[in-house]
């Protein structure tokens, strides 16, 4: 080490070492601050013997608290269902009558159903359940497979179309490309715009009207009401799932679109589908 | 002064400075190494797990190639909030079969660890195509040219080779088969048997309505459809699991 050399300006020692006459102050470290590096060393000590942290052969030490998040994470879910105050098991046993009957477990399970709904259903059917072209609207009365509150039930808890479900709900439109010429697949479009609106040509109407008849009032009724047991829309109504046009009935006749819907009783669970079920029901359209 | 004495006689010494850098080295190399060859006992036992079919790697790989892990973790922490959200913590032994894992670090969009089974196929391709027409609120860029894009499975037996070069368990049937294999599981008319032998669980049929075209939508789709749905959580005790 070189000698000691003391600068005279300042009073502070020097590294020792002289570049062109340039020498560098060697200013010791803050005191707060050697200490504080002091008191991390020690507190990572702590935190080795308190916590898991060295990796052994076929484990890792556990510390001496014995902490693990998972296990944490397990304590956290049982204290806020407990902080539920007992209303998850109430829904869990009552019937969706009896929990849309009760004033105090009705307002928790729409709270809880809306919350699930955010998370799991907003994607599809928009956050303010108000859907889009190819996903219903769930805050009016025009039910696909039926508002009450069982018939929800159903719906959400084994789905639309789902392959993984046996009890989903099913049903098929068949394309009407090789079942109708396009001249009469025209004929019957313009008959079911001619229910809410103005068709292209009046003159398609009557025949078209025929043709319904003959190949739609099966499943979507002579009234052309639909029919909740297959899913049949109402086509009389000014609802519409898949386009108004006469182009977007001609394209559903030509090659229609089937709509699908996850199973969600084995992801969420009966009482959170119980919970959906009362808060779609509570949306307006409920029956 | 007597260590900062020491320390000059390192700095005057090279043979000793080489030798005191390789110990410092090697003390922080073997921390670092030596747990690597002990990663299997940080992999909990499940069932369901098996590795990714053709045509789910394929989508994998367009999923990387995309860069969807920029904003999309797979990765659900043990936290209630996201547990809530998202569904069962994630396991490691759910990305075992991962090279490399896809657990990100950033969530512009939400975690997908679980997005299988969520939504429709319908749904993923009219959100990938544009994602504003179903989440209005969305800011992700459209992925609409996926549609178009033909699947390339010219490689597809050599992707699951390099996969069991670095320790996936594919067998020589599924090499064998993984041609065959790509194309019949987005075909609804193919016979199905011989993937659902080999891939339990794999989602089948035509993903990106299309049915007479193979695309990167179908793949990435596939994949999408099947992510978080393996581990069968029935037979799983989360108290072996604690760490």
């Amino acid at each position: 080490m070189a000698e000691k050399h003391v600068d005279e300006i300042s009073g502070v020692e020097t590294t020792g070492h002289e570049w062109d006459g340039i020498r560098e102050l060697n200013n010791p470290m803050p005191r707060w601050w050697v200490y504080t590096f002091y008191a991390t060393i020690v507190w990572a000590i702590g935190y080795m013997v308190v916590y898991p942290a060295v990796p052994l052969l076929t484990d890792a030490t556990k510390g001496v608290f014995g902490y693990s998040s998972r296990a944490e994470l397990s304590v956290e879910l049982a204290d806020a269902k407990a902080a539920q105050a007992g209303n998850l098991e109430k829904i869990a046993a009552s019937s969706l009558d009896q929990i849309i009957a009760d004033p105090q477990l009705h307002q928790f399970a729409v709270a809880a159903g809306a919350s699930a709904f955010k998370v799991n259903c907003a994607q599809c059917h928009g956050s303010g359940a108000a859907g889009s072209a190819g996903f219903p609207n769930l805050n009016d009365d025009d039910w696909l497979w039926g508002g009450k509150p069982e018939e929800i039930y159903q719906t959400v808890a084994h789905g639309i179309r789902y392959t993984g479900d046996d009890d989903t709900r099913v049903s098929e439109m068949p394309s009407f490309t090789e079942i109708l010429k396009p001249e009469e697949i025209k004929q019957t479009a313009a008959y079911v715009v001619s229910l809410t609106g103005t068709p292209s040509d009046a003159a398609m109407v009557e025949p078209g009207k025929a043709l319904f008849e003959a190949n739609c009032a099966s499943c979507h009724g002579a009234d052309a009401k639909g029919n909740r047991e297959f899913g049949a829309p109402d086509l009389a109504d000014a609802l519409w799932l898949n386009g108004s046009s006469e182009q977007a009935i001609i394209a559903q006749m030509k090659a229609p679109k089937h709509g699908v819907m996850p199973a969600w009783l084995p992801r969420l669970g009966d009482t959170t589908v119980k919970q959906l079920a009362v808060f779609v029901h509570s949306l307006g359209g409920g029956e | 002064m007597s260590i900062l004495d020491k320390h000059a006689l390192l700095e005057r010494n090279a043979t000793l400075l080489l030798v005191g850098s390789l110990l410092v080295v090697s003390i922080g190399g073997i921390v670092e190494i030596a747990p690597l060859f002990y990663l299997e006992n940080t992999i909990e036992k499940v069932e369901g797990m098996r590795p990714y079919s053709p045509l789910e790697l394929a989508g994998r790989d367009i999923y990387i190639r995309e860069g969807c892990y920029v904003c999309h973790s797979q990765m659900i922490r043990p936290f209630r909030d996201e547990v809530e959200r998202y569904g069962h913590y994630s396991l490691a032994a759910e990305s075992m079969y991962d090279h490399p894992f896809q657990w990100g670090s950033k969530r512009t969009g939400p975690d997908l660890a679980r997005v299988g089974d969520r939504y429709s196929n319908e749904w993923h391709v009219q959100h990938l195509i544009e994602p504003r027409s179903v989440v209005p609120e969305s800011v992700m860029p459209s992925y609409a040219f996926l549609k178009a894009t033909p699947l390339d499975v010219r490689n597809v037996a050599g992707q699951l080779k390099a996969n069991r070069a670095v320790g996936v368990p594919y067998s020589d049937e599924m090499v064998e088969n993984a041609a065959a294999d790509i194309k019949a599981q987005a075909d609804p008319n193919a016979d199905t048997s011989g993937i659902e032998a080999r891939y339990p669980k794999a989602k089948l049929g035509d993903f990106d309505g299309d049915p007479q075209k193979l695309t990167e939508m179908d793949a990435l789709v596939a994949y999408l459809q099947m992510l978080g749905t393996l581990v069968d959580f029935s037979t799983y005790d989360d108290t072996t699991g604690y760490r």
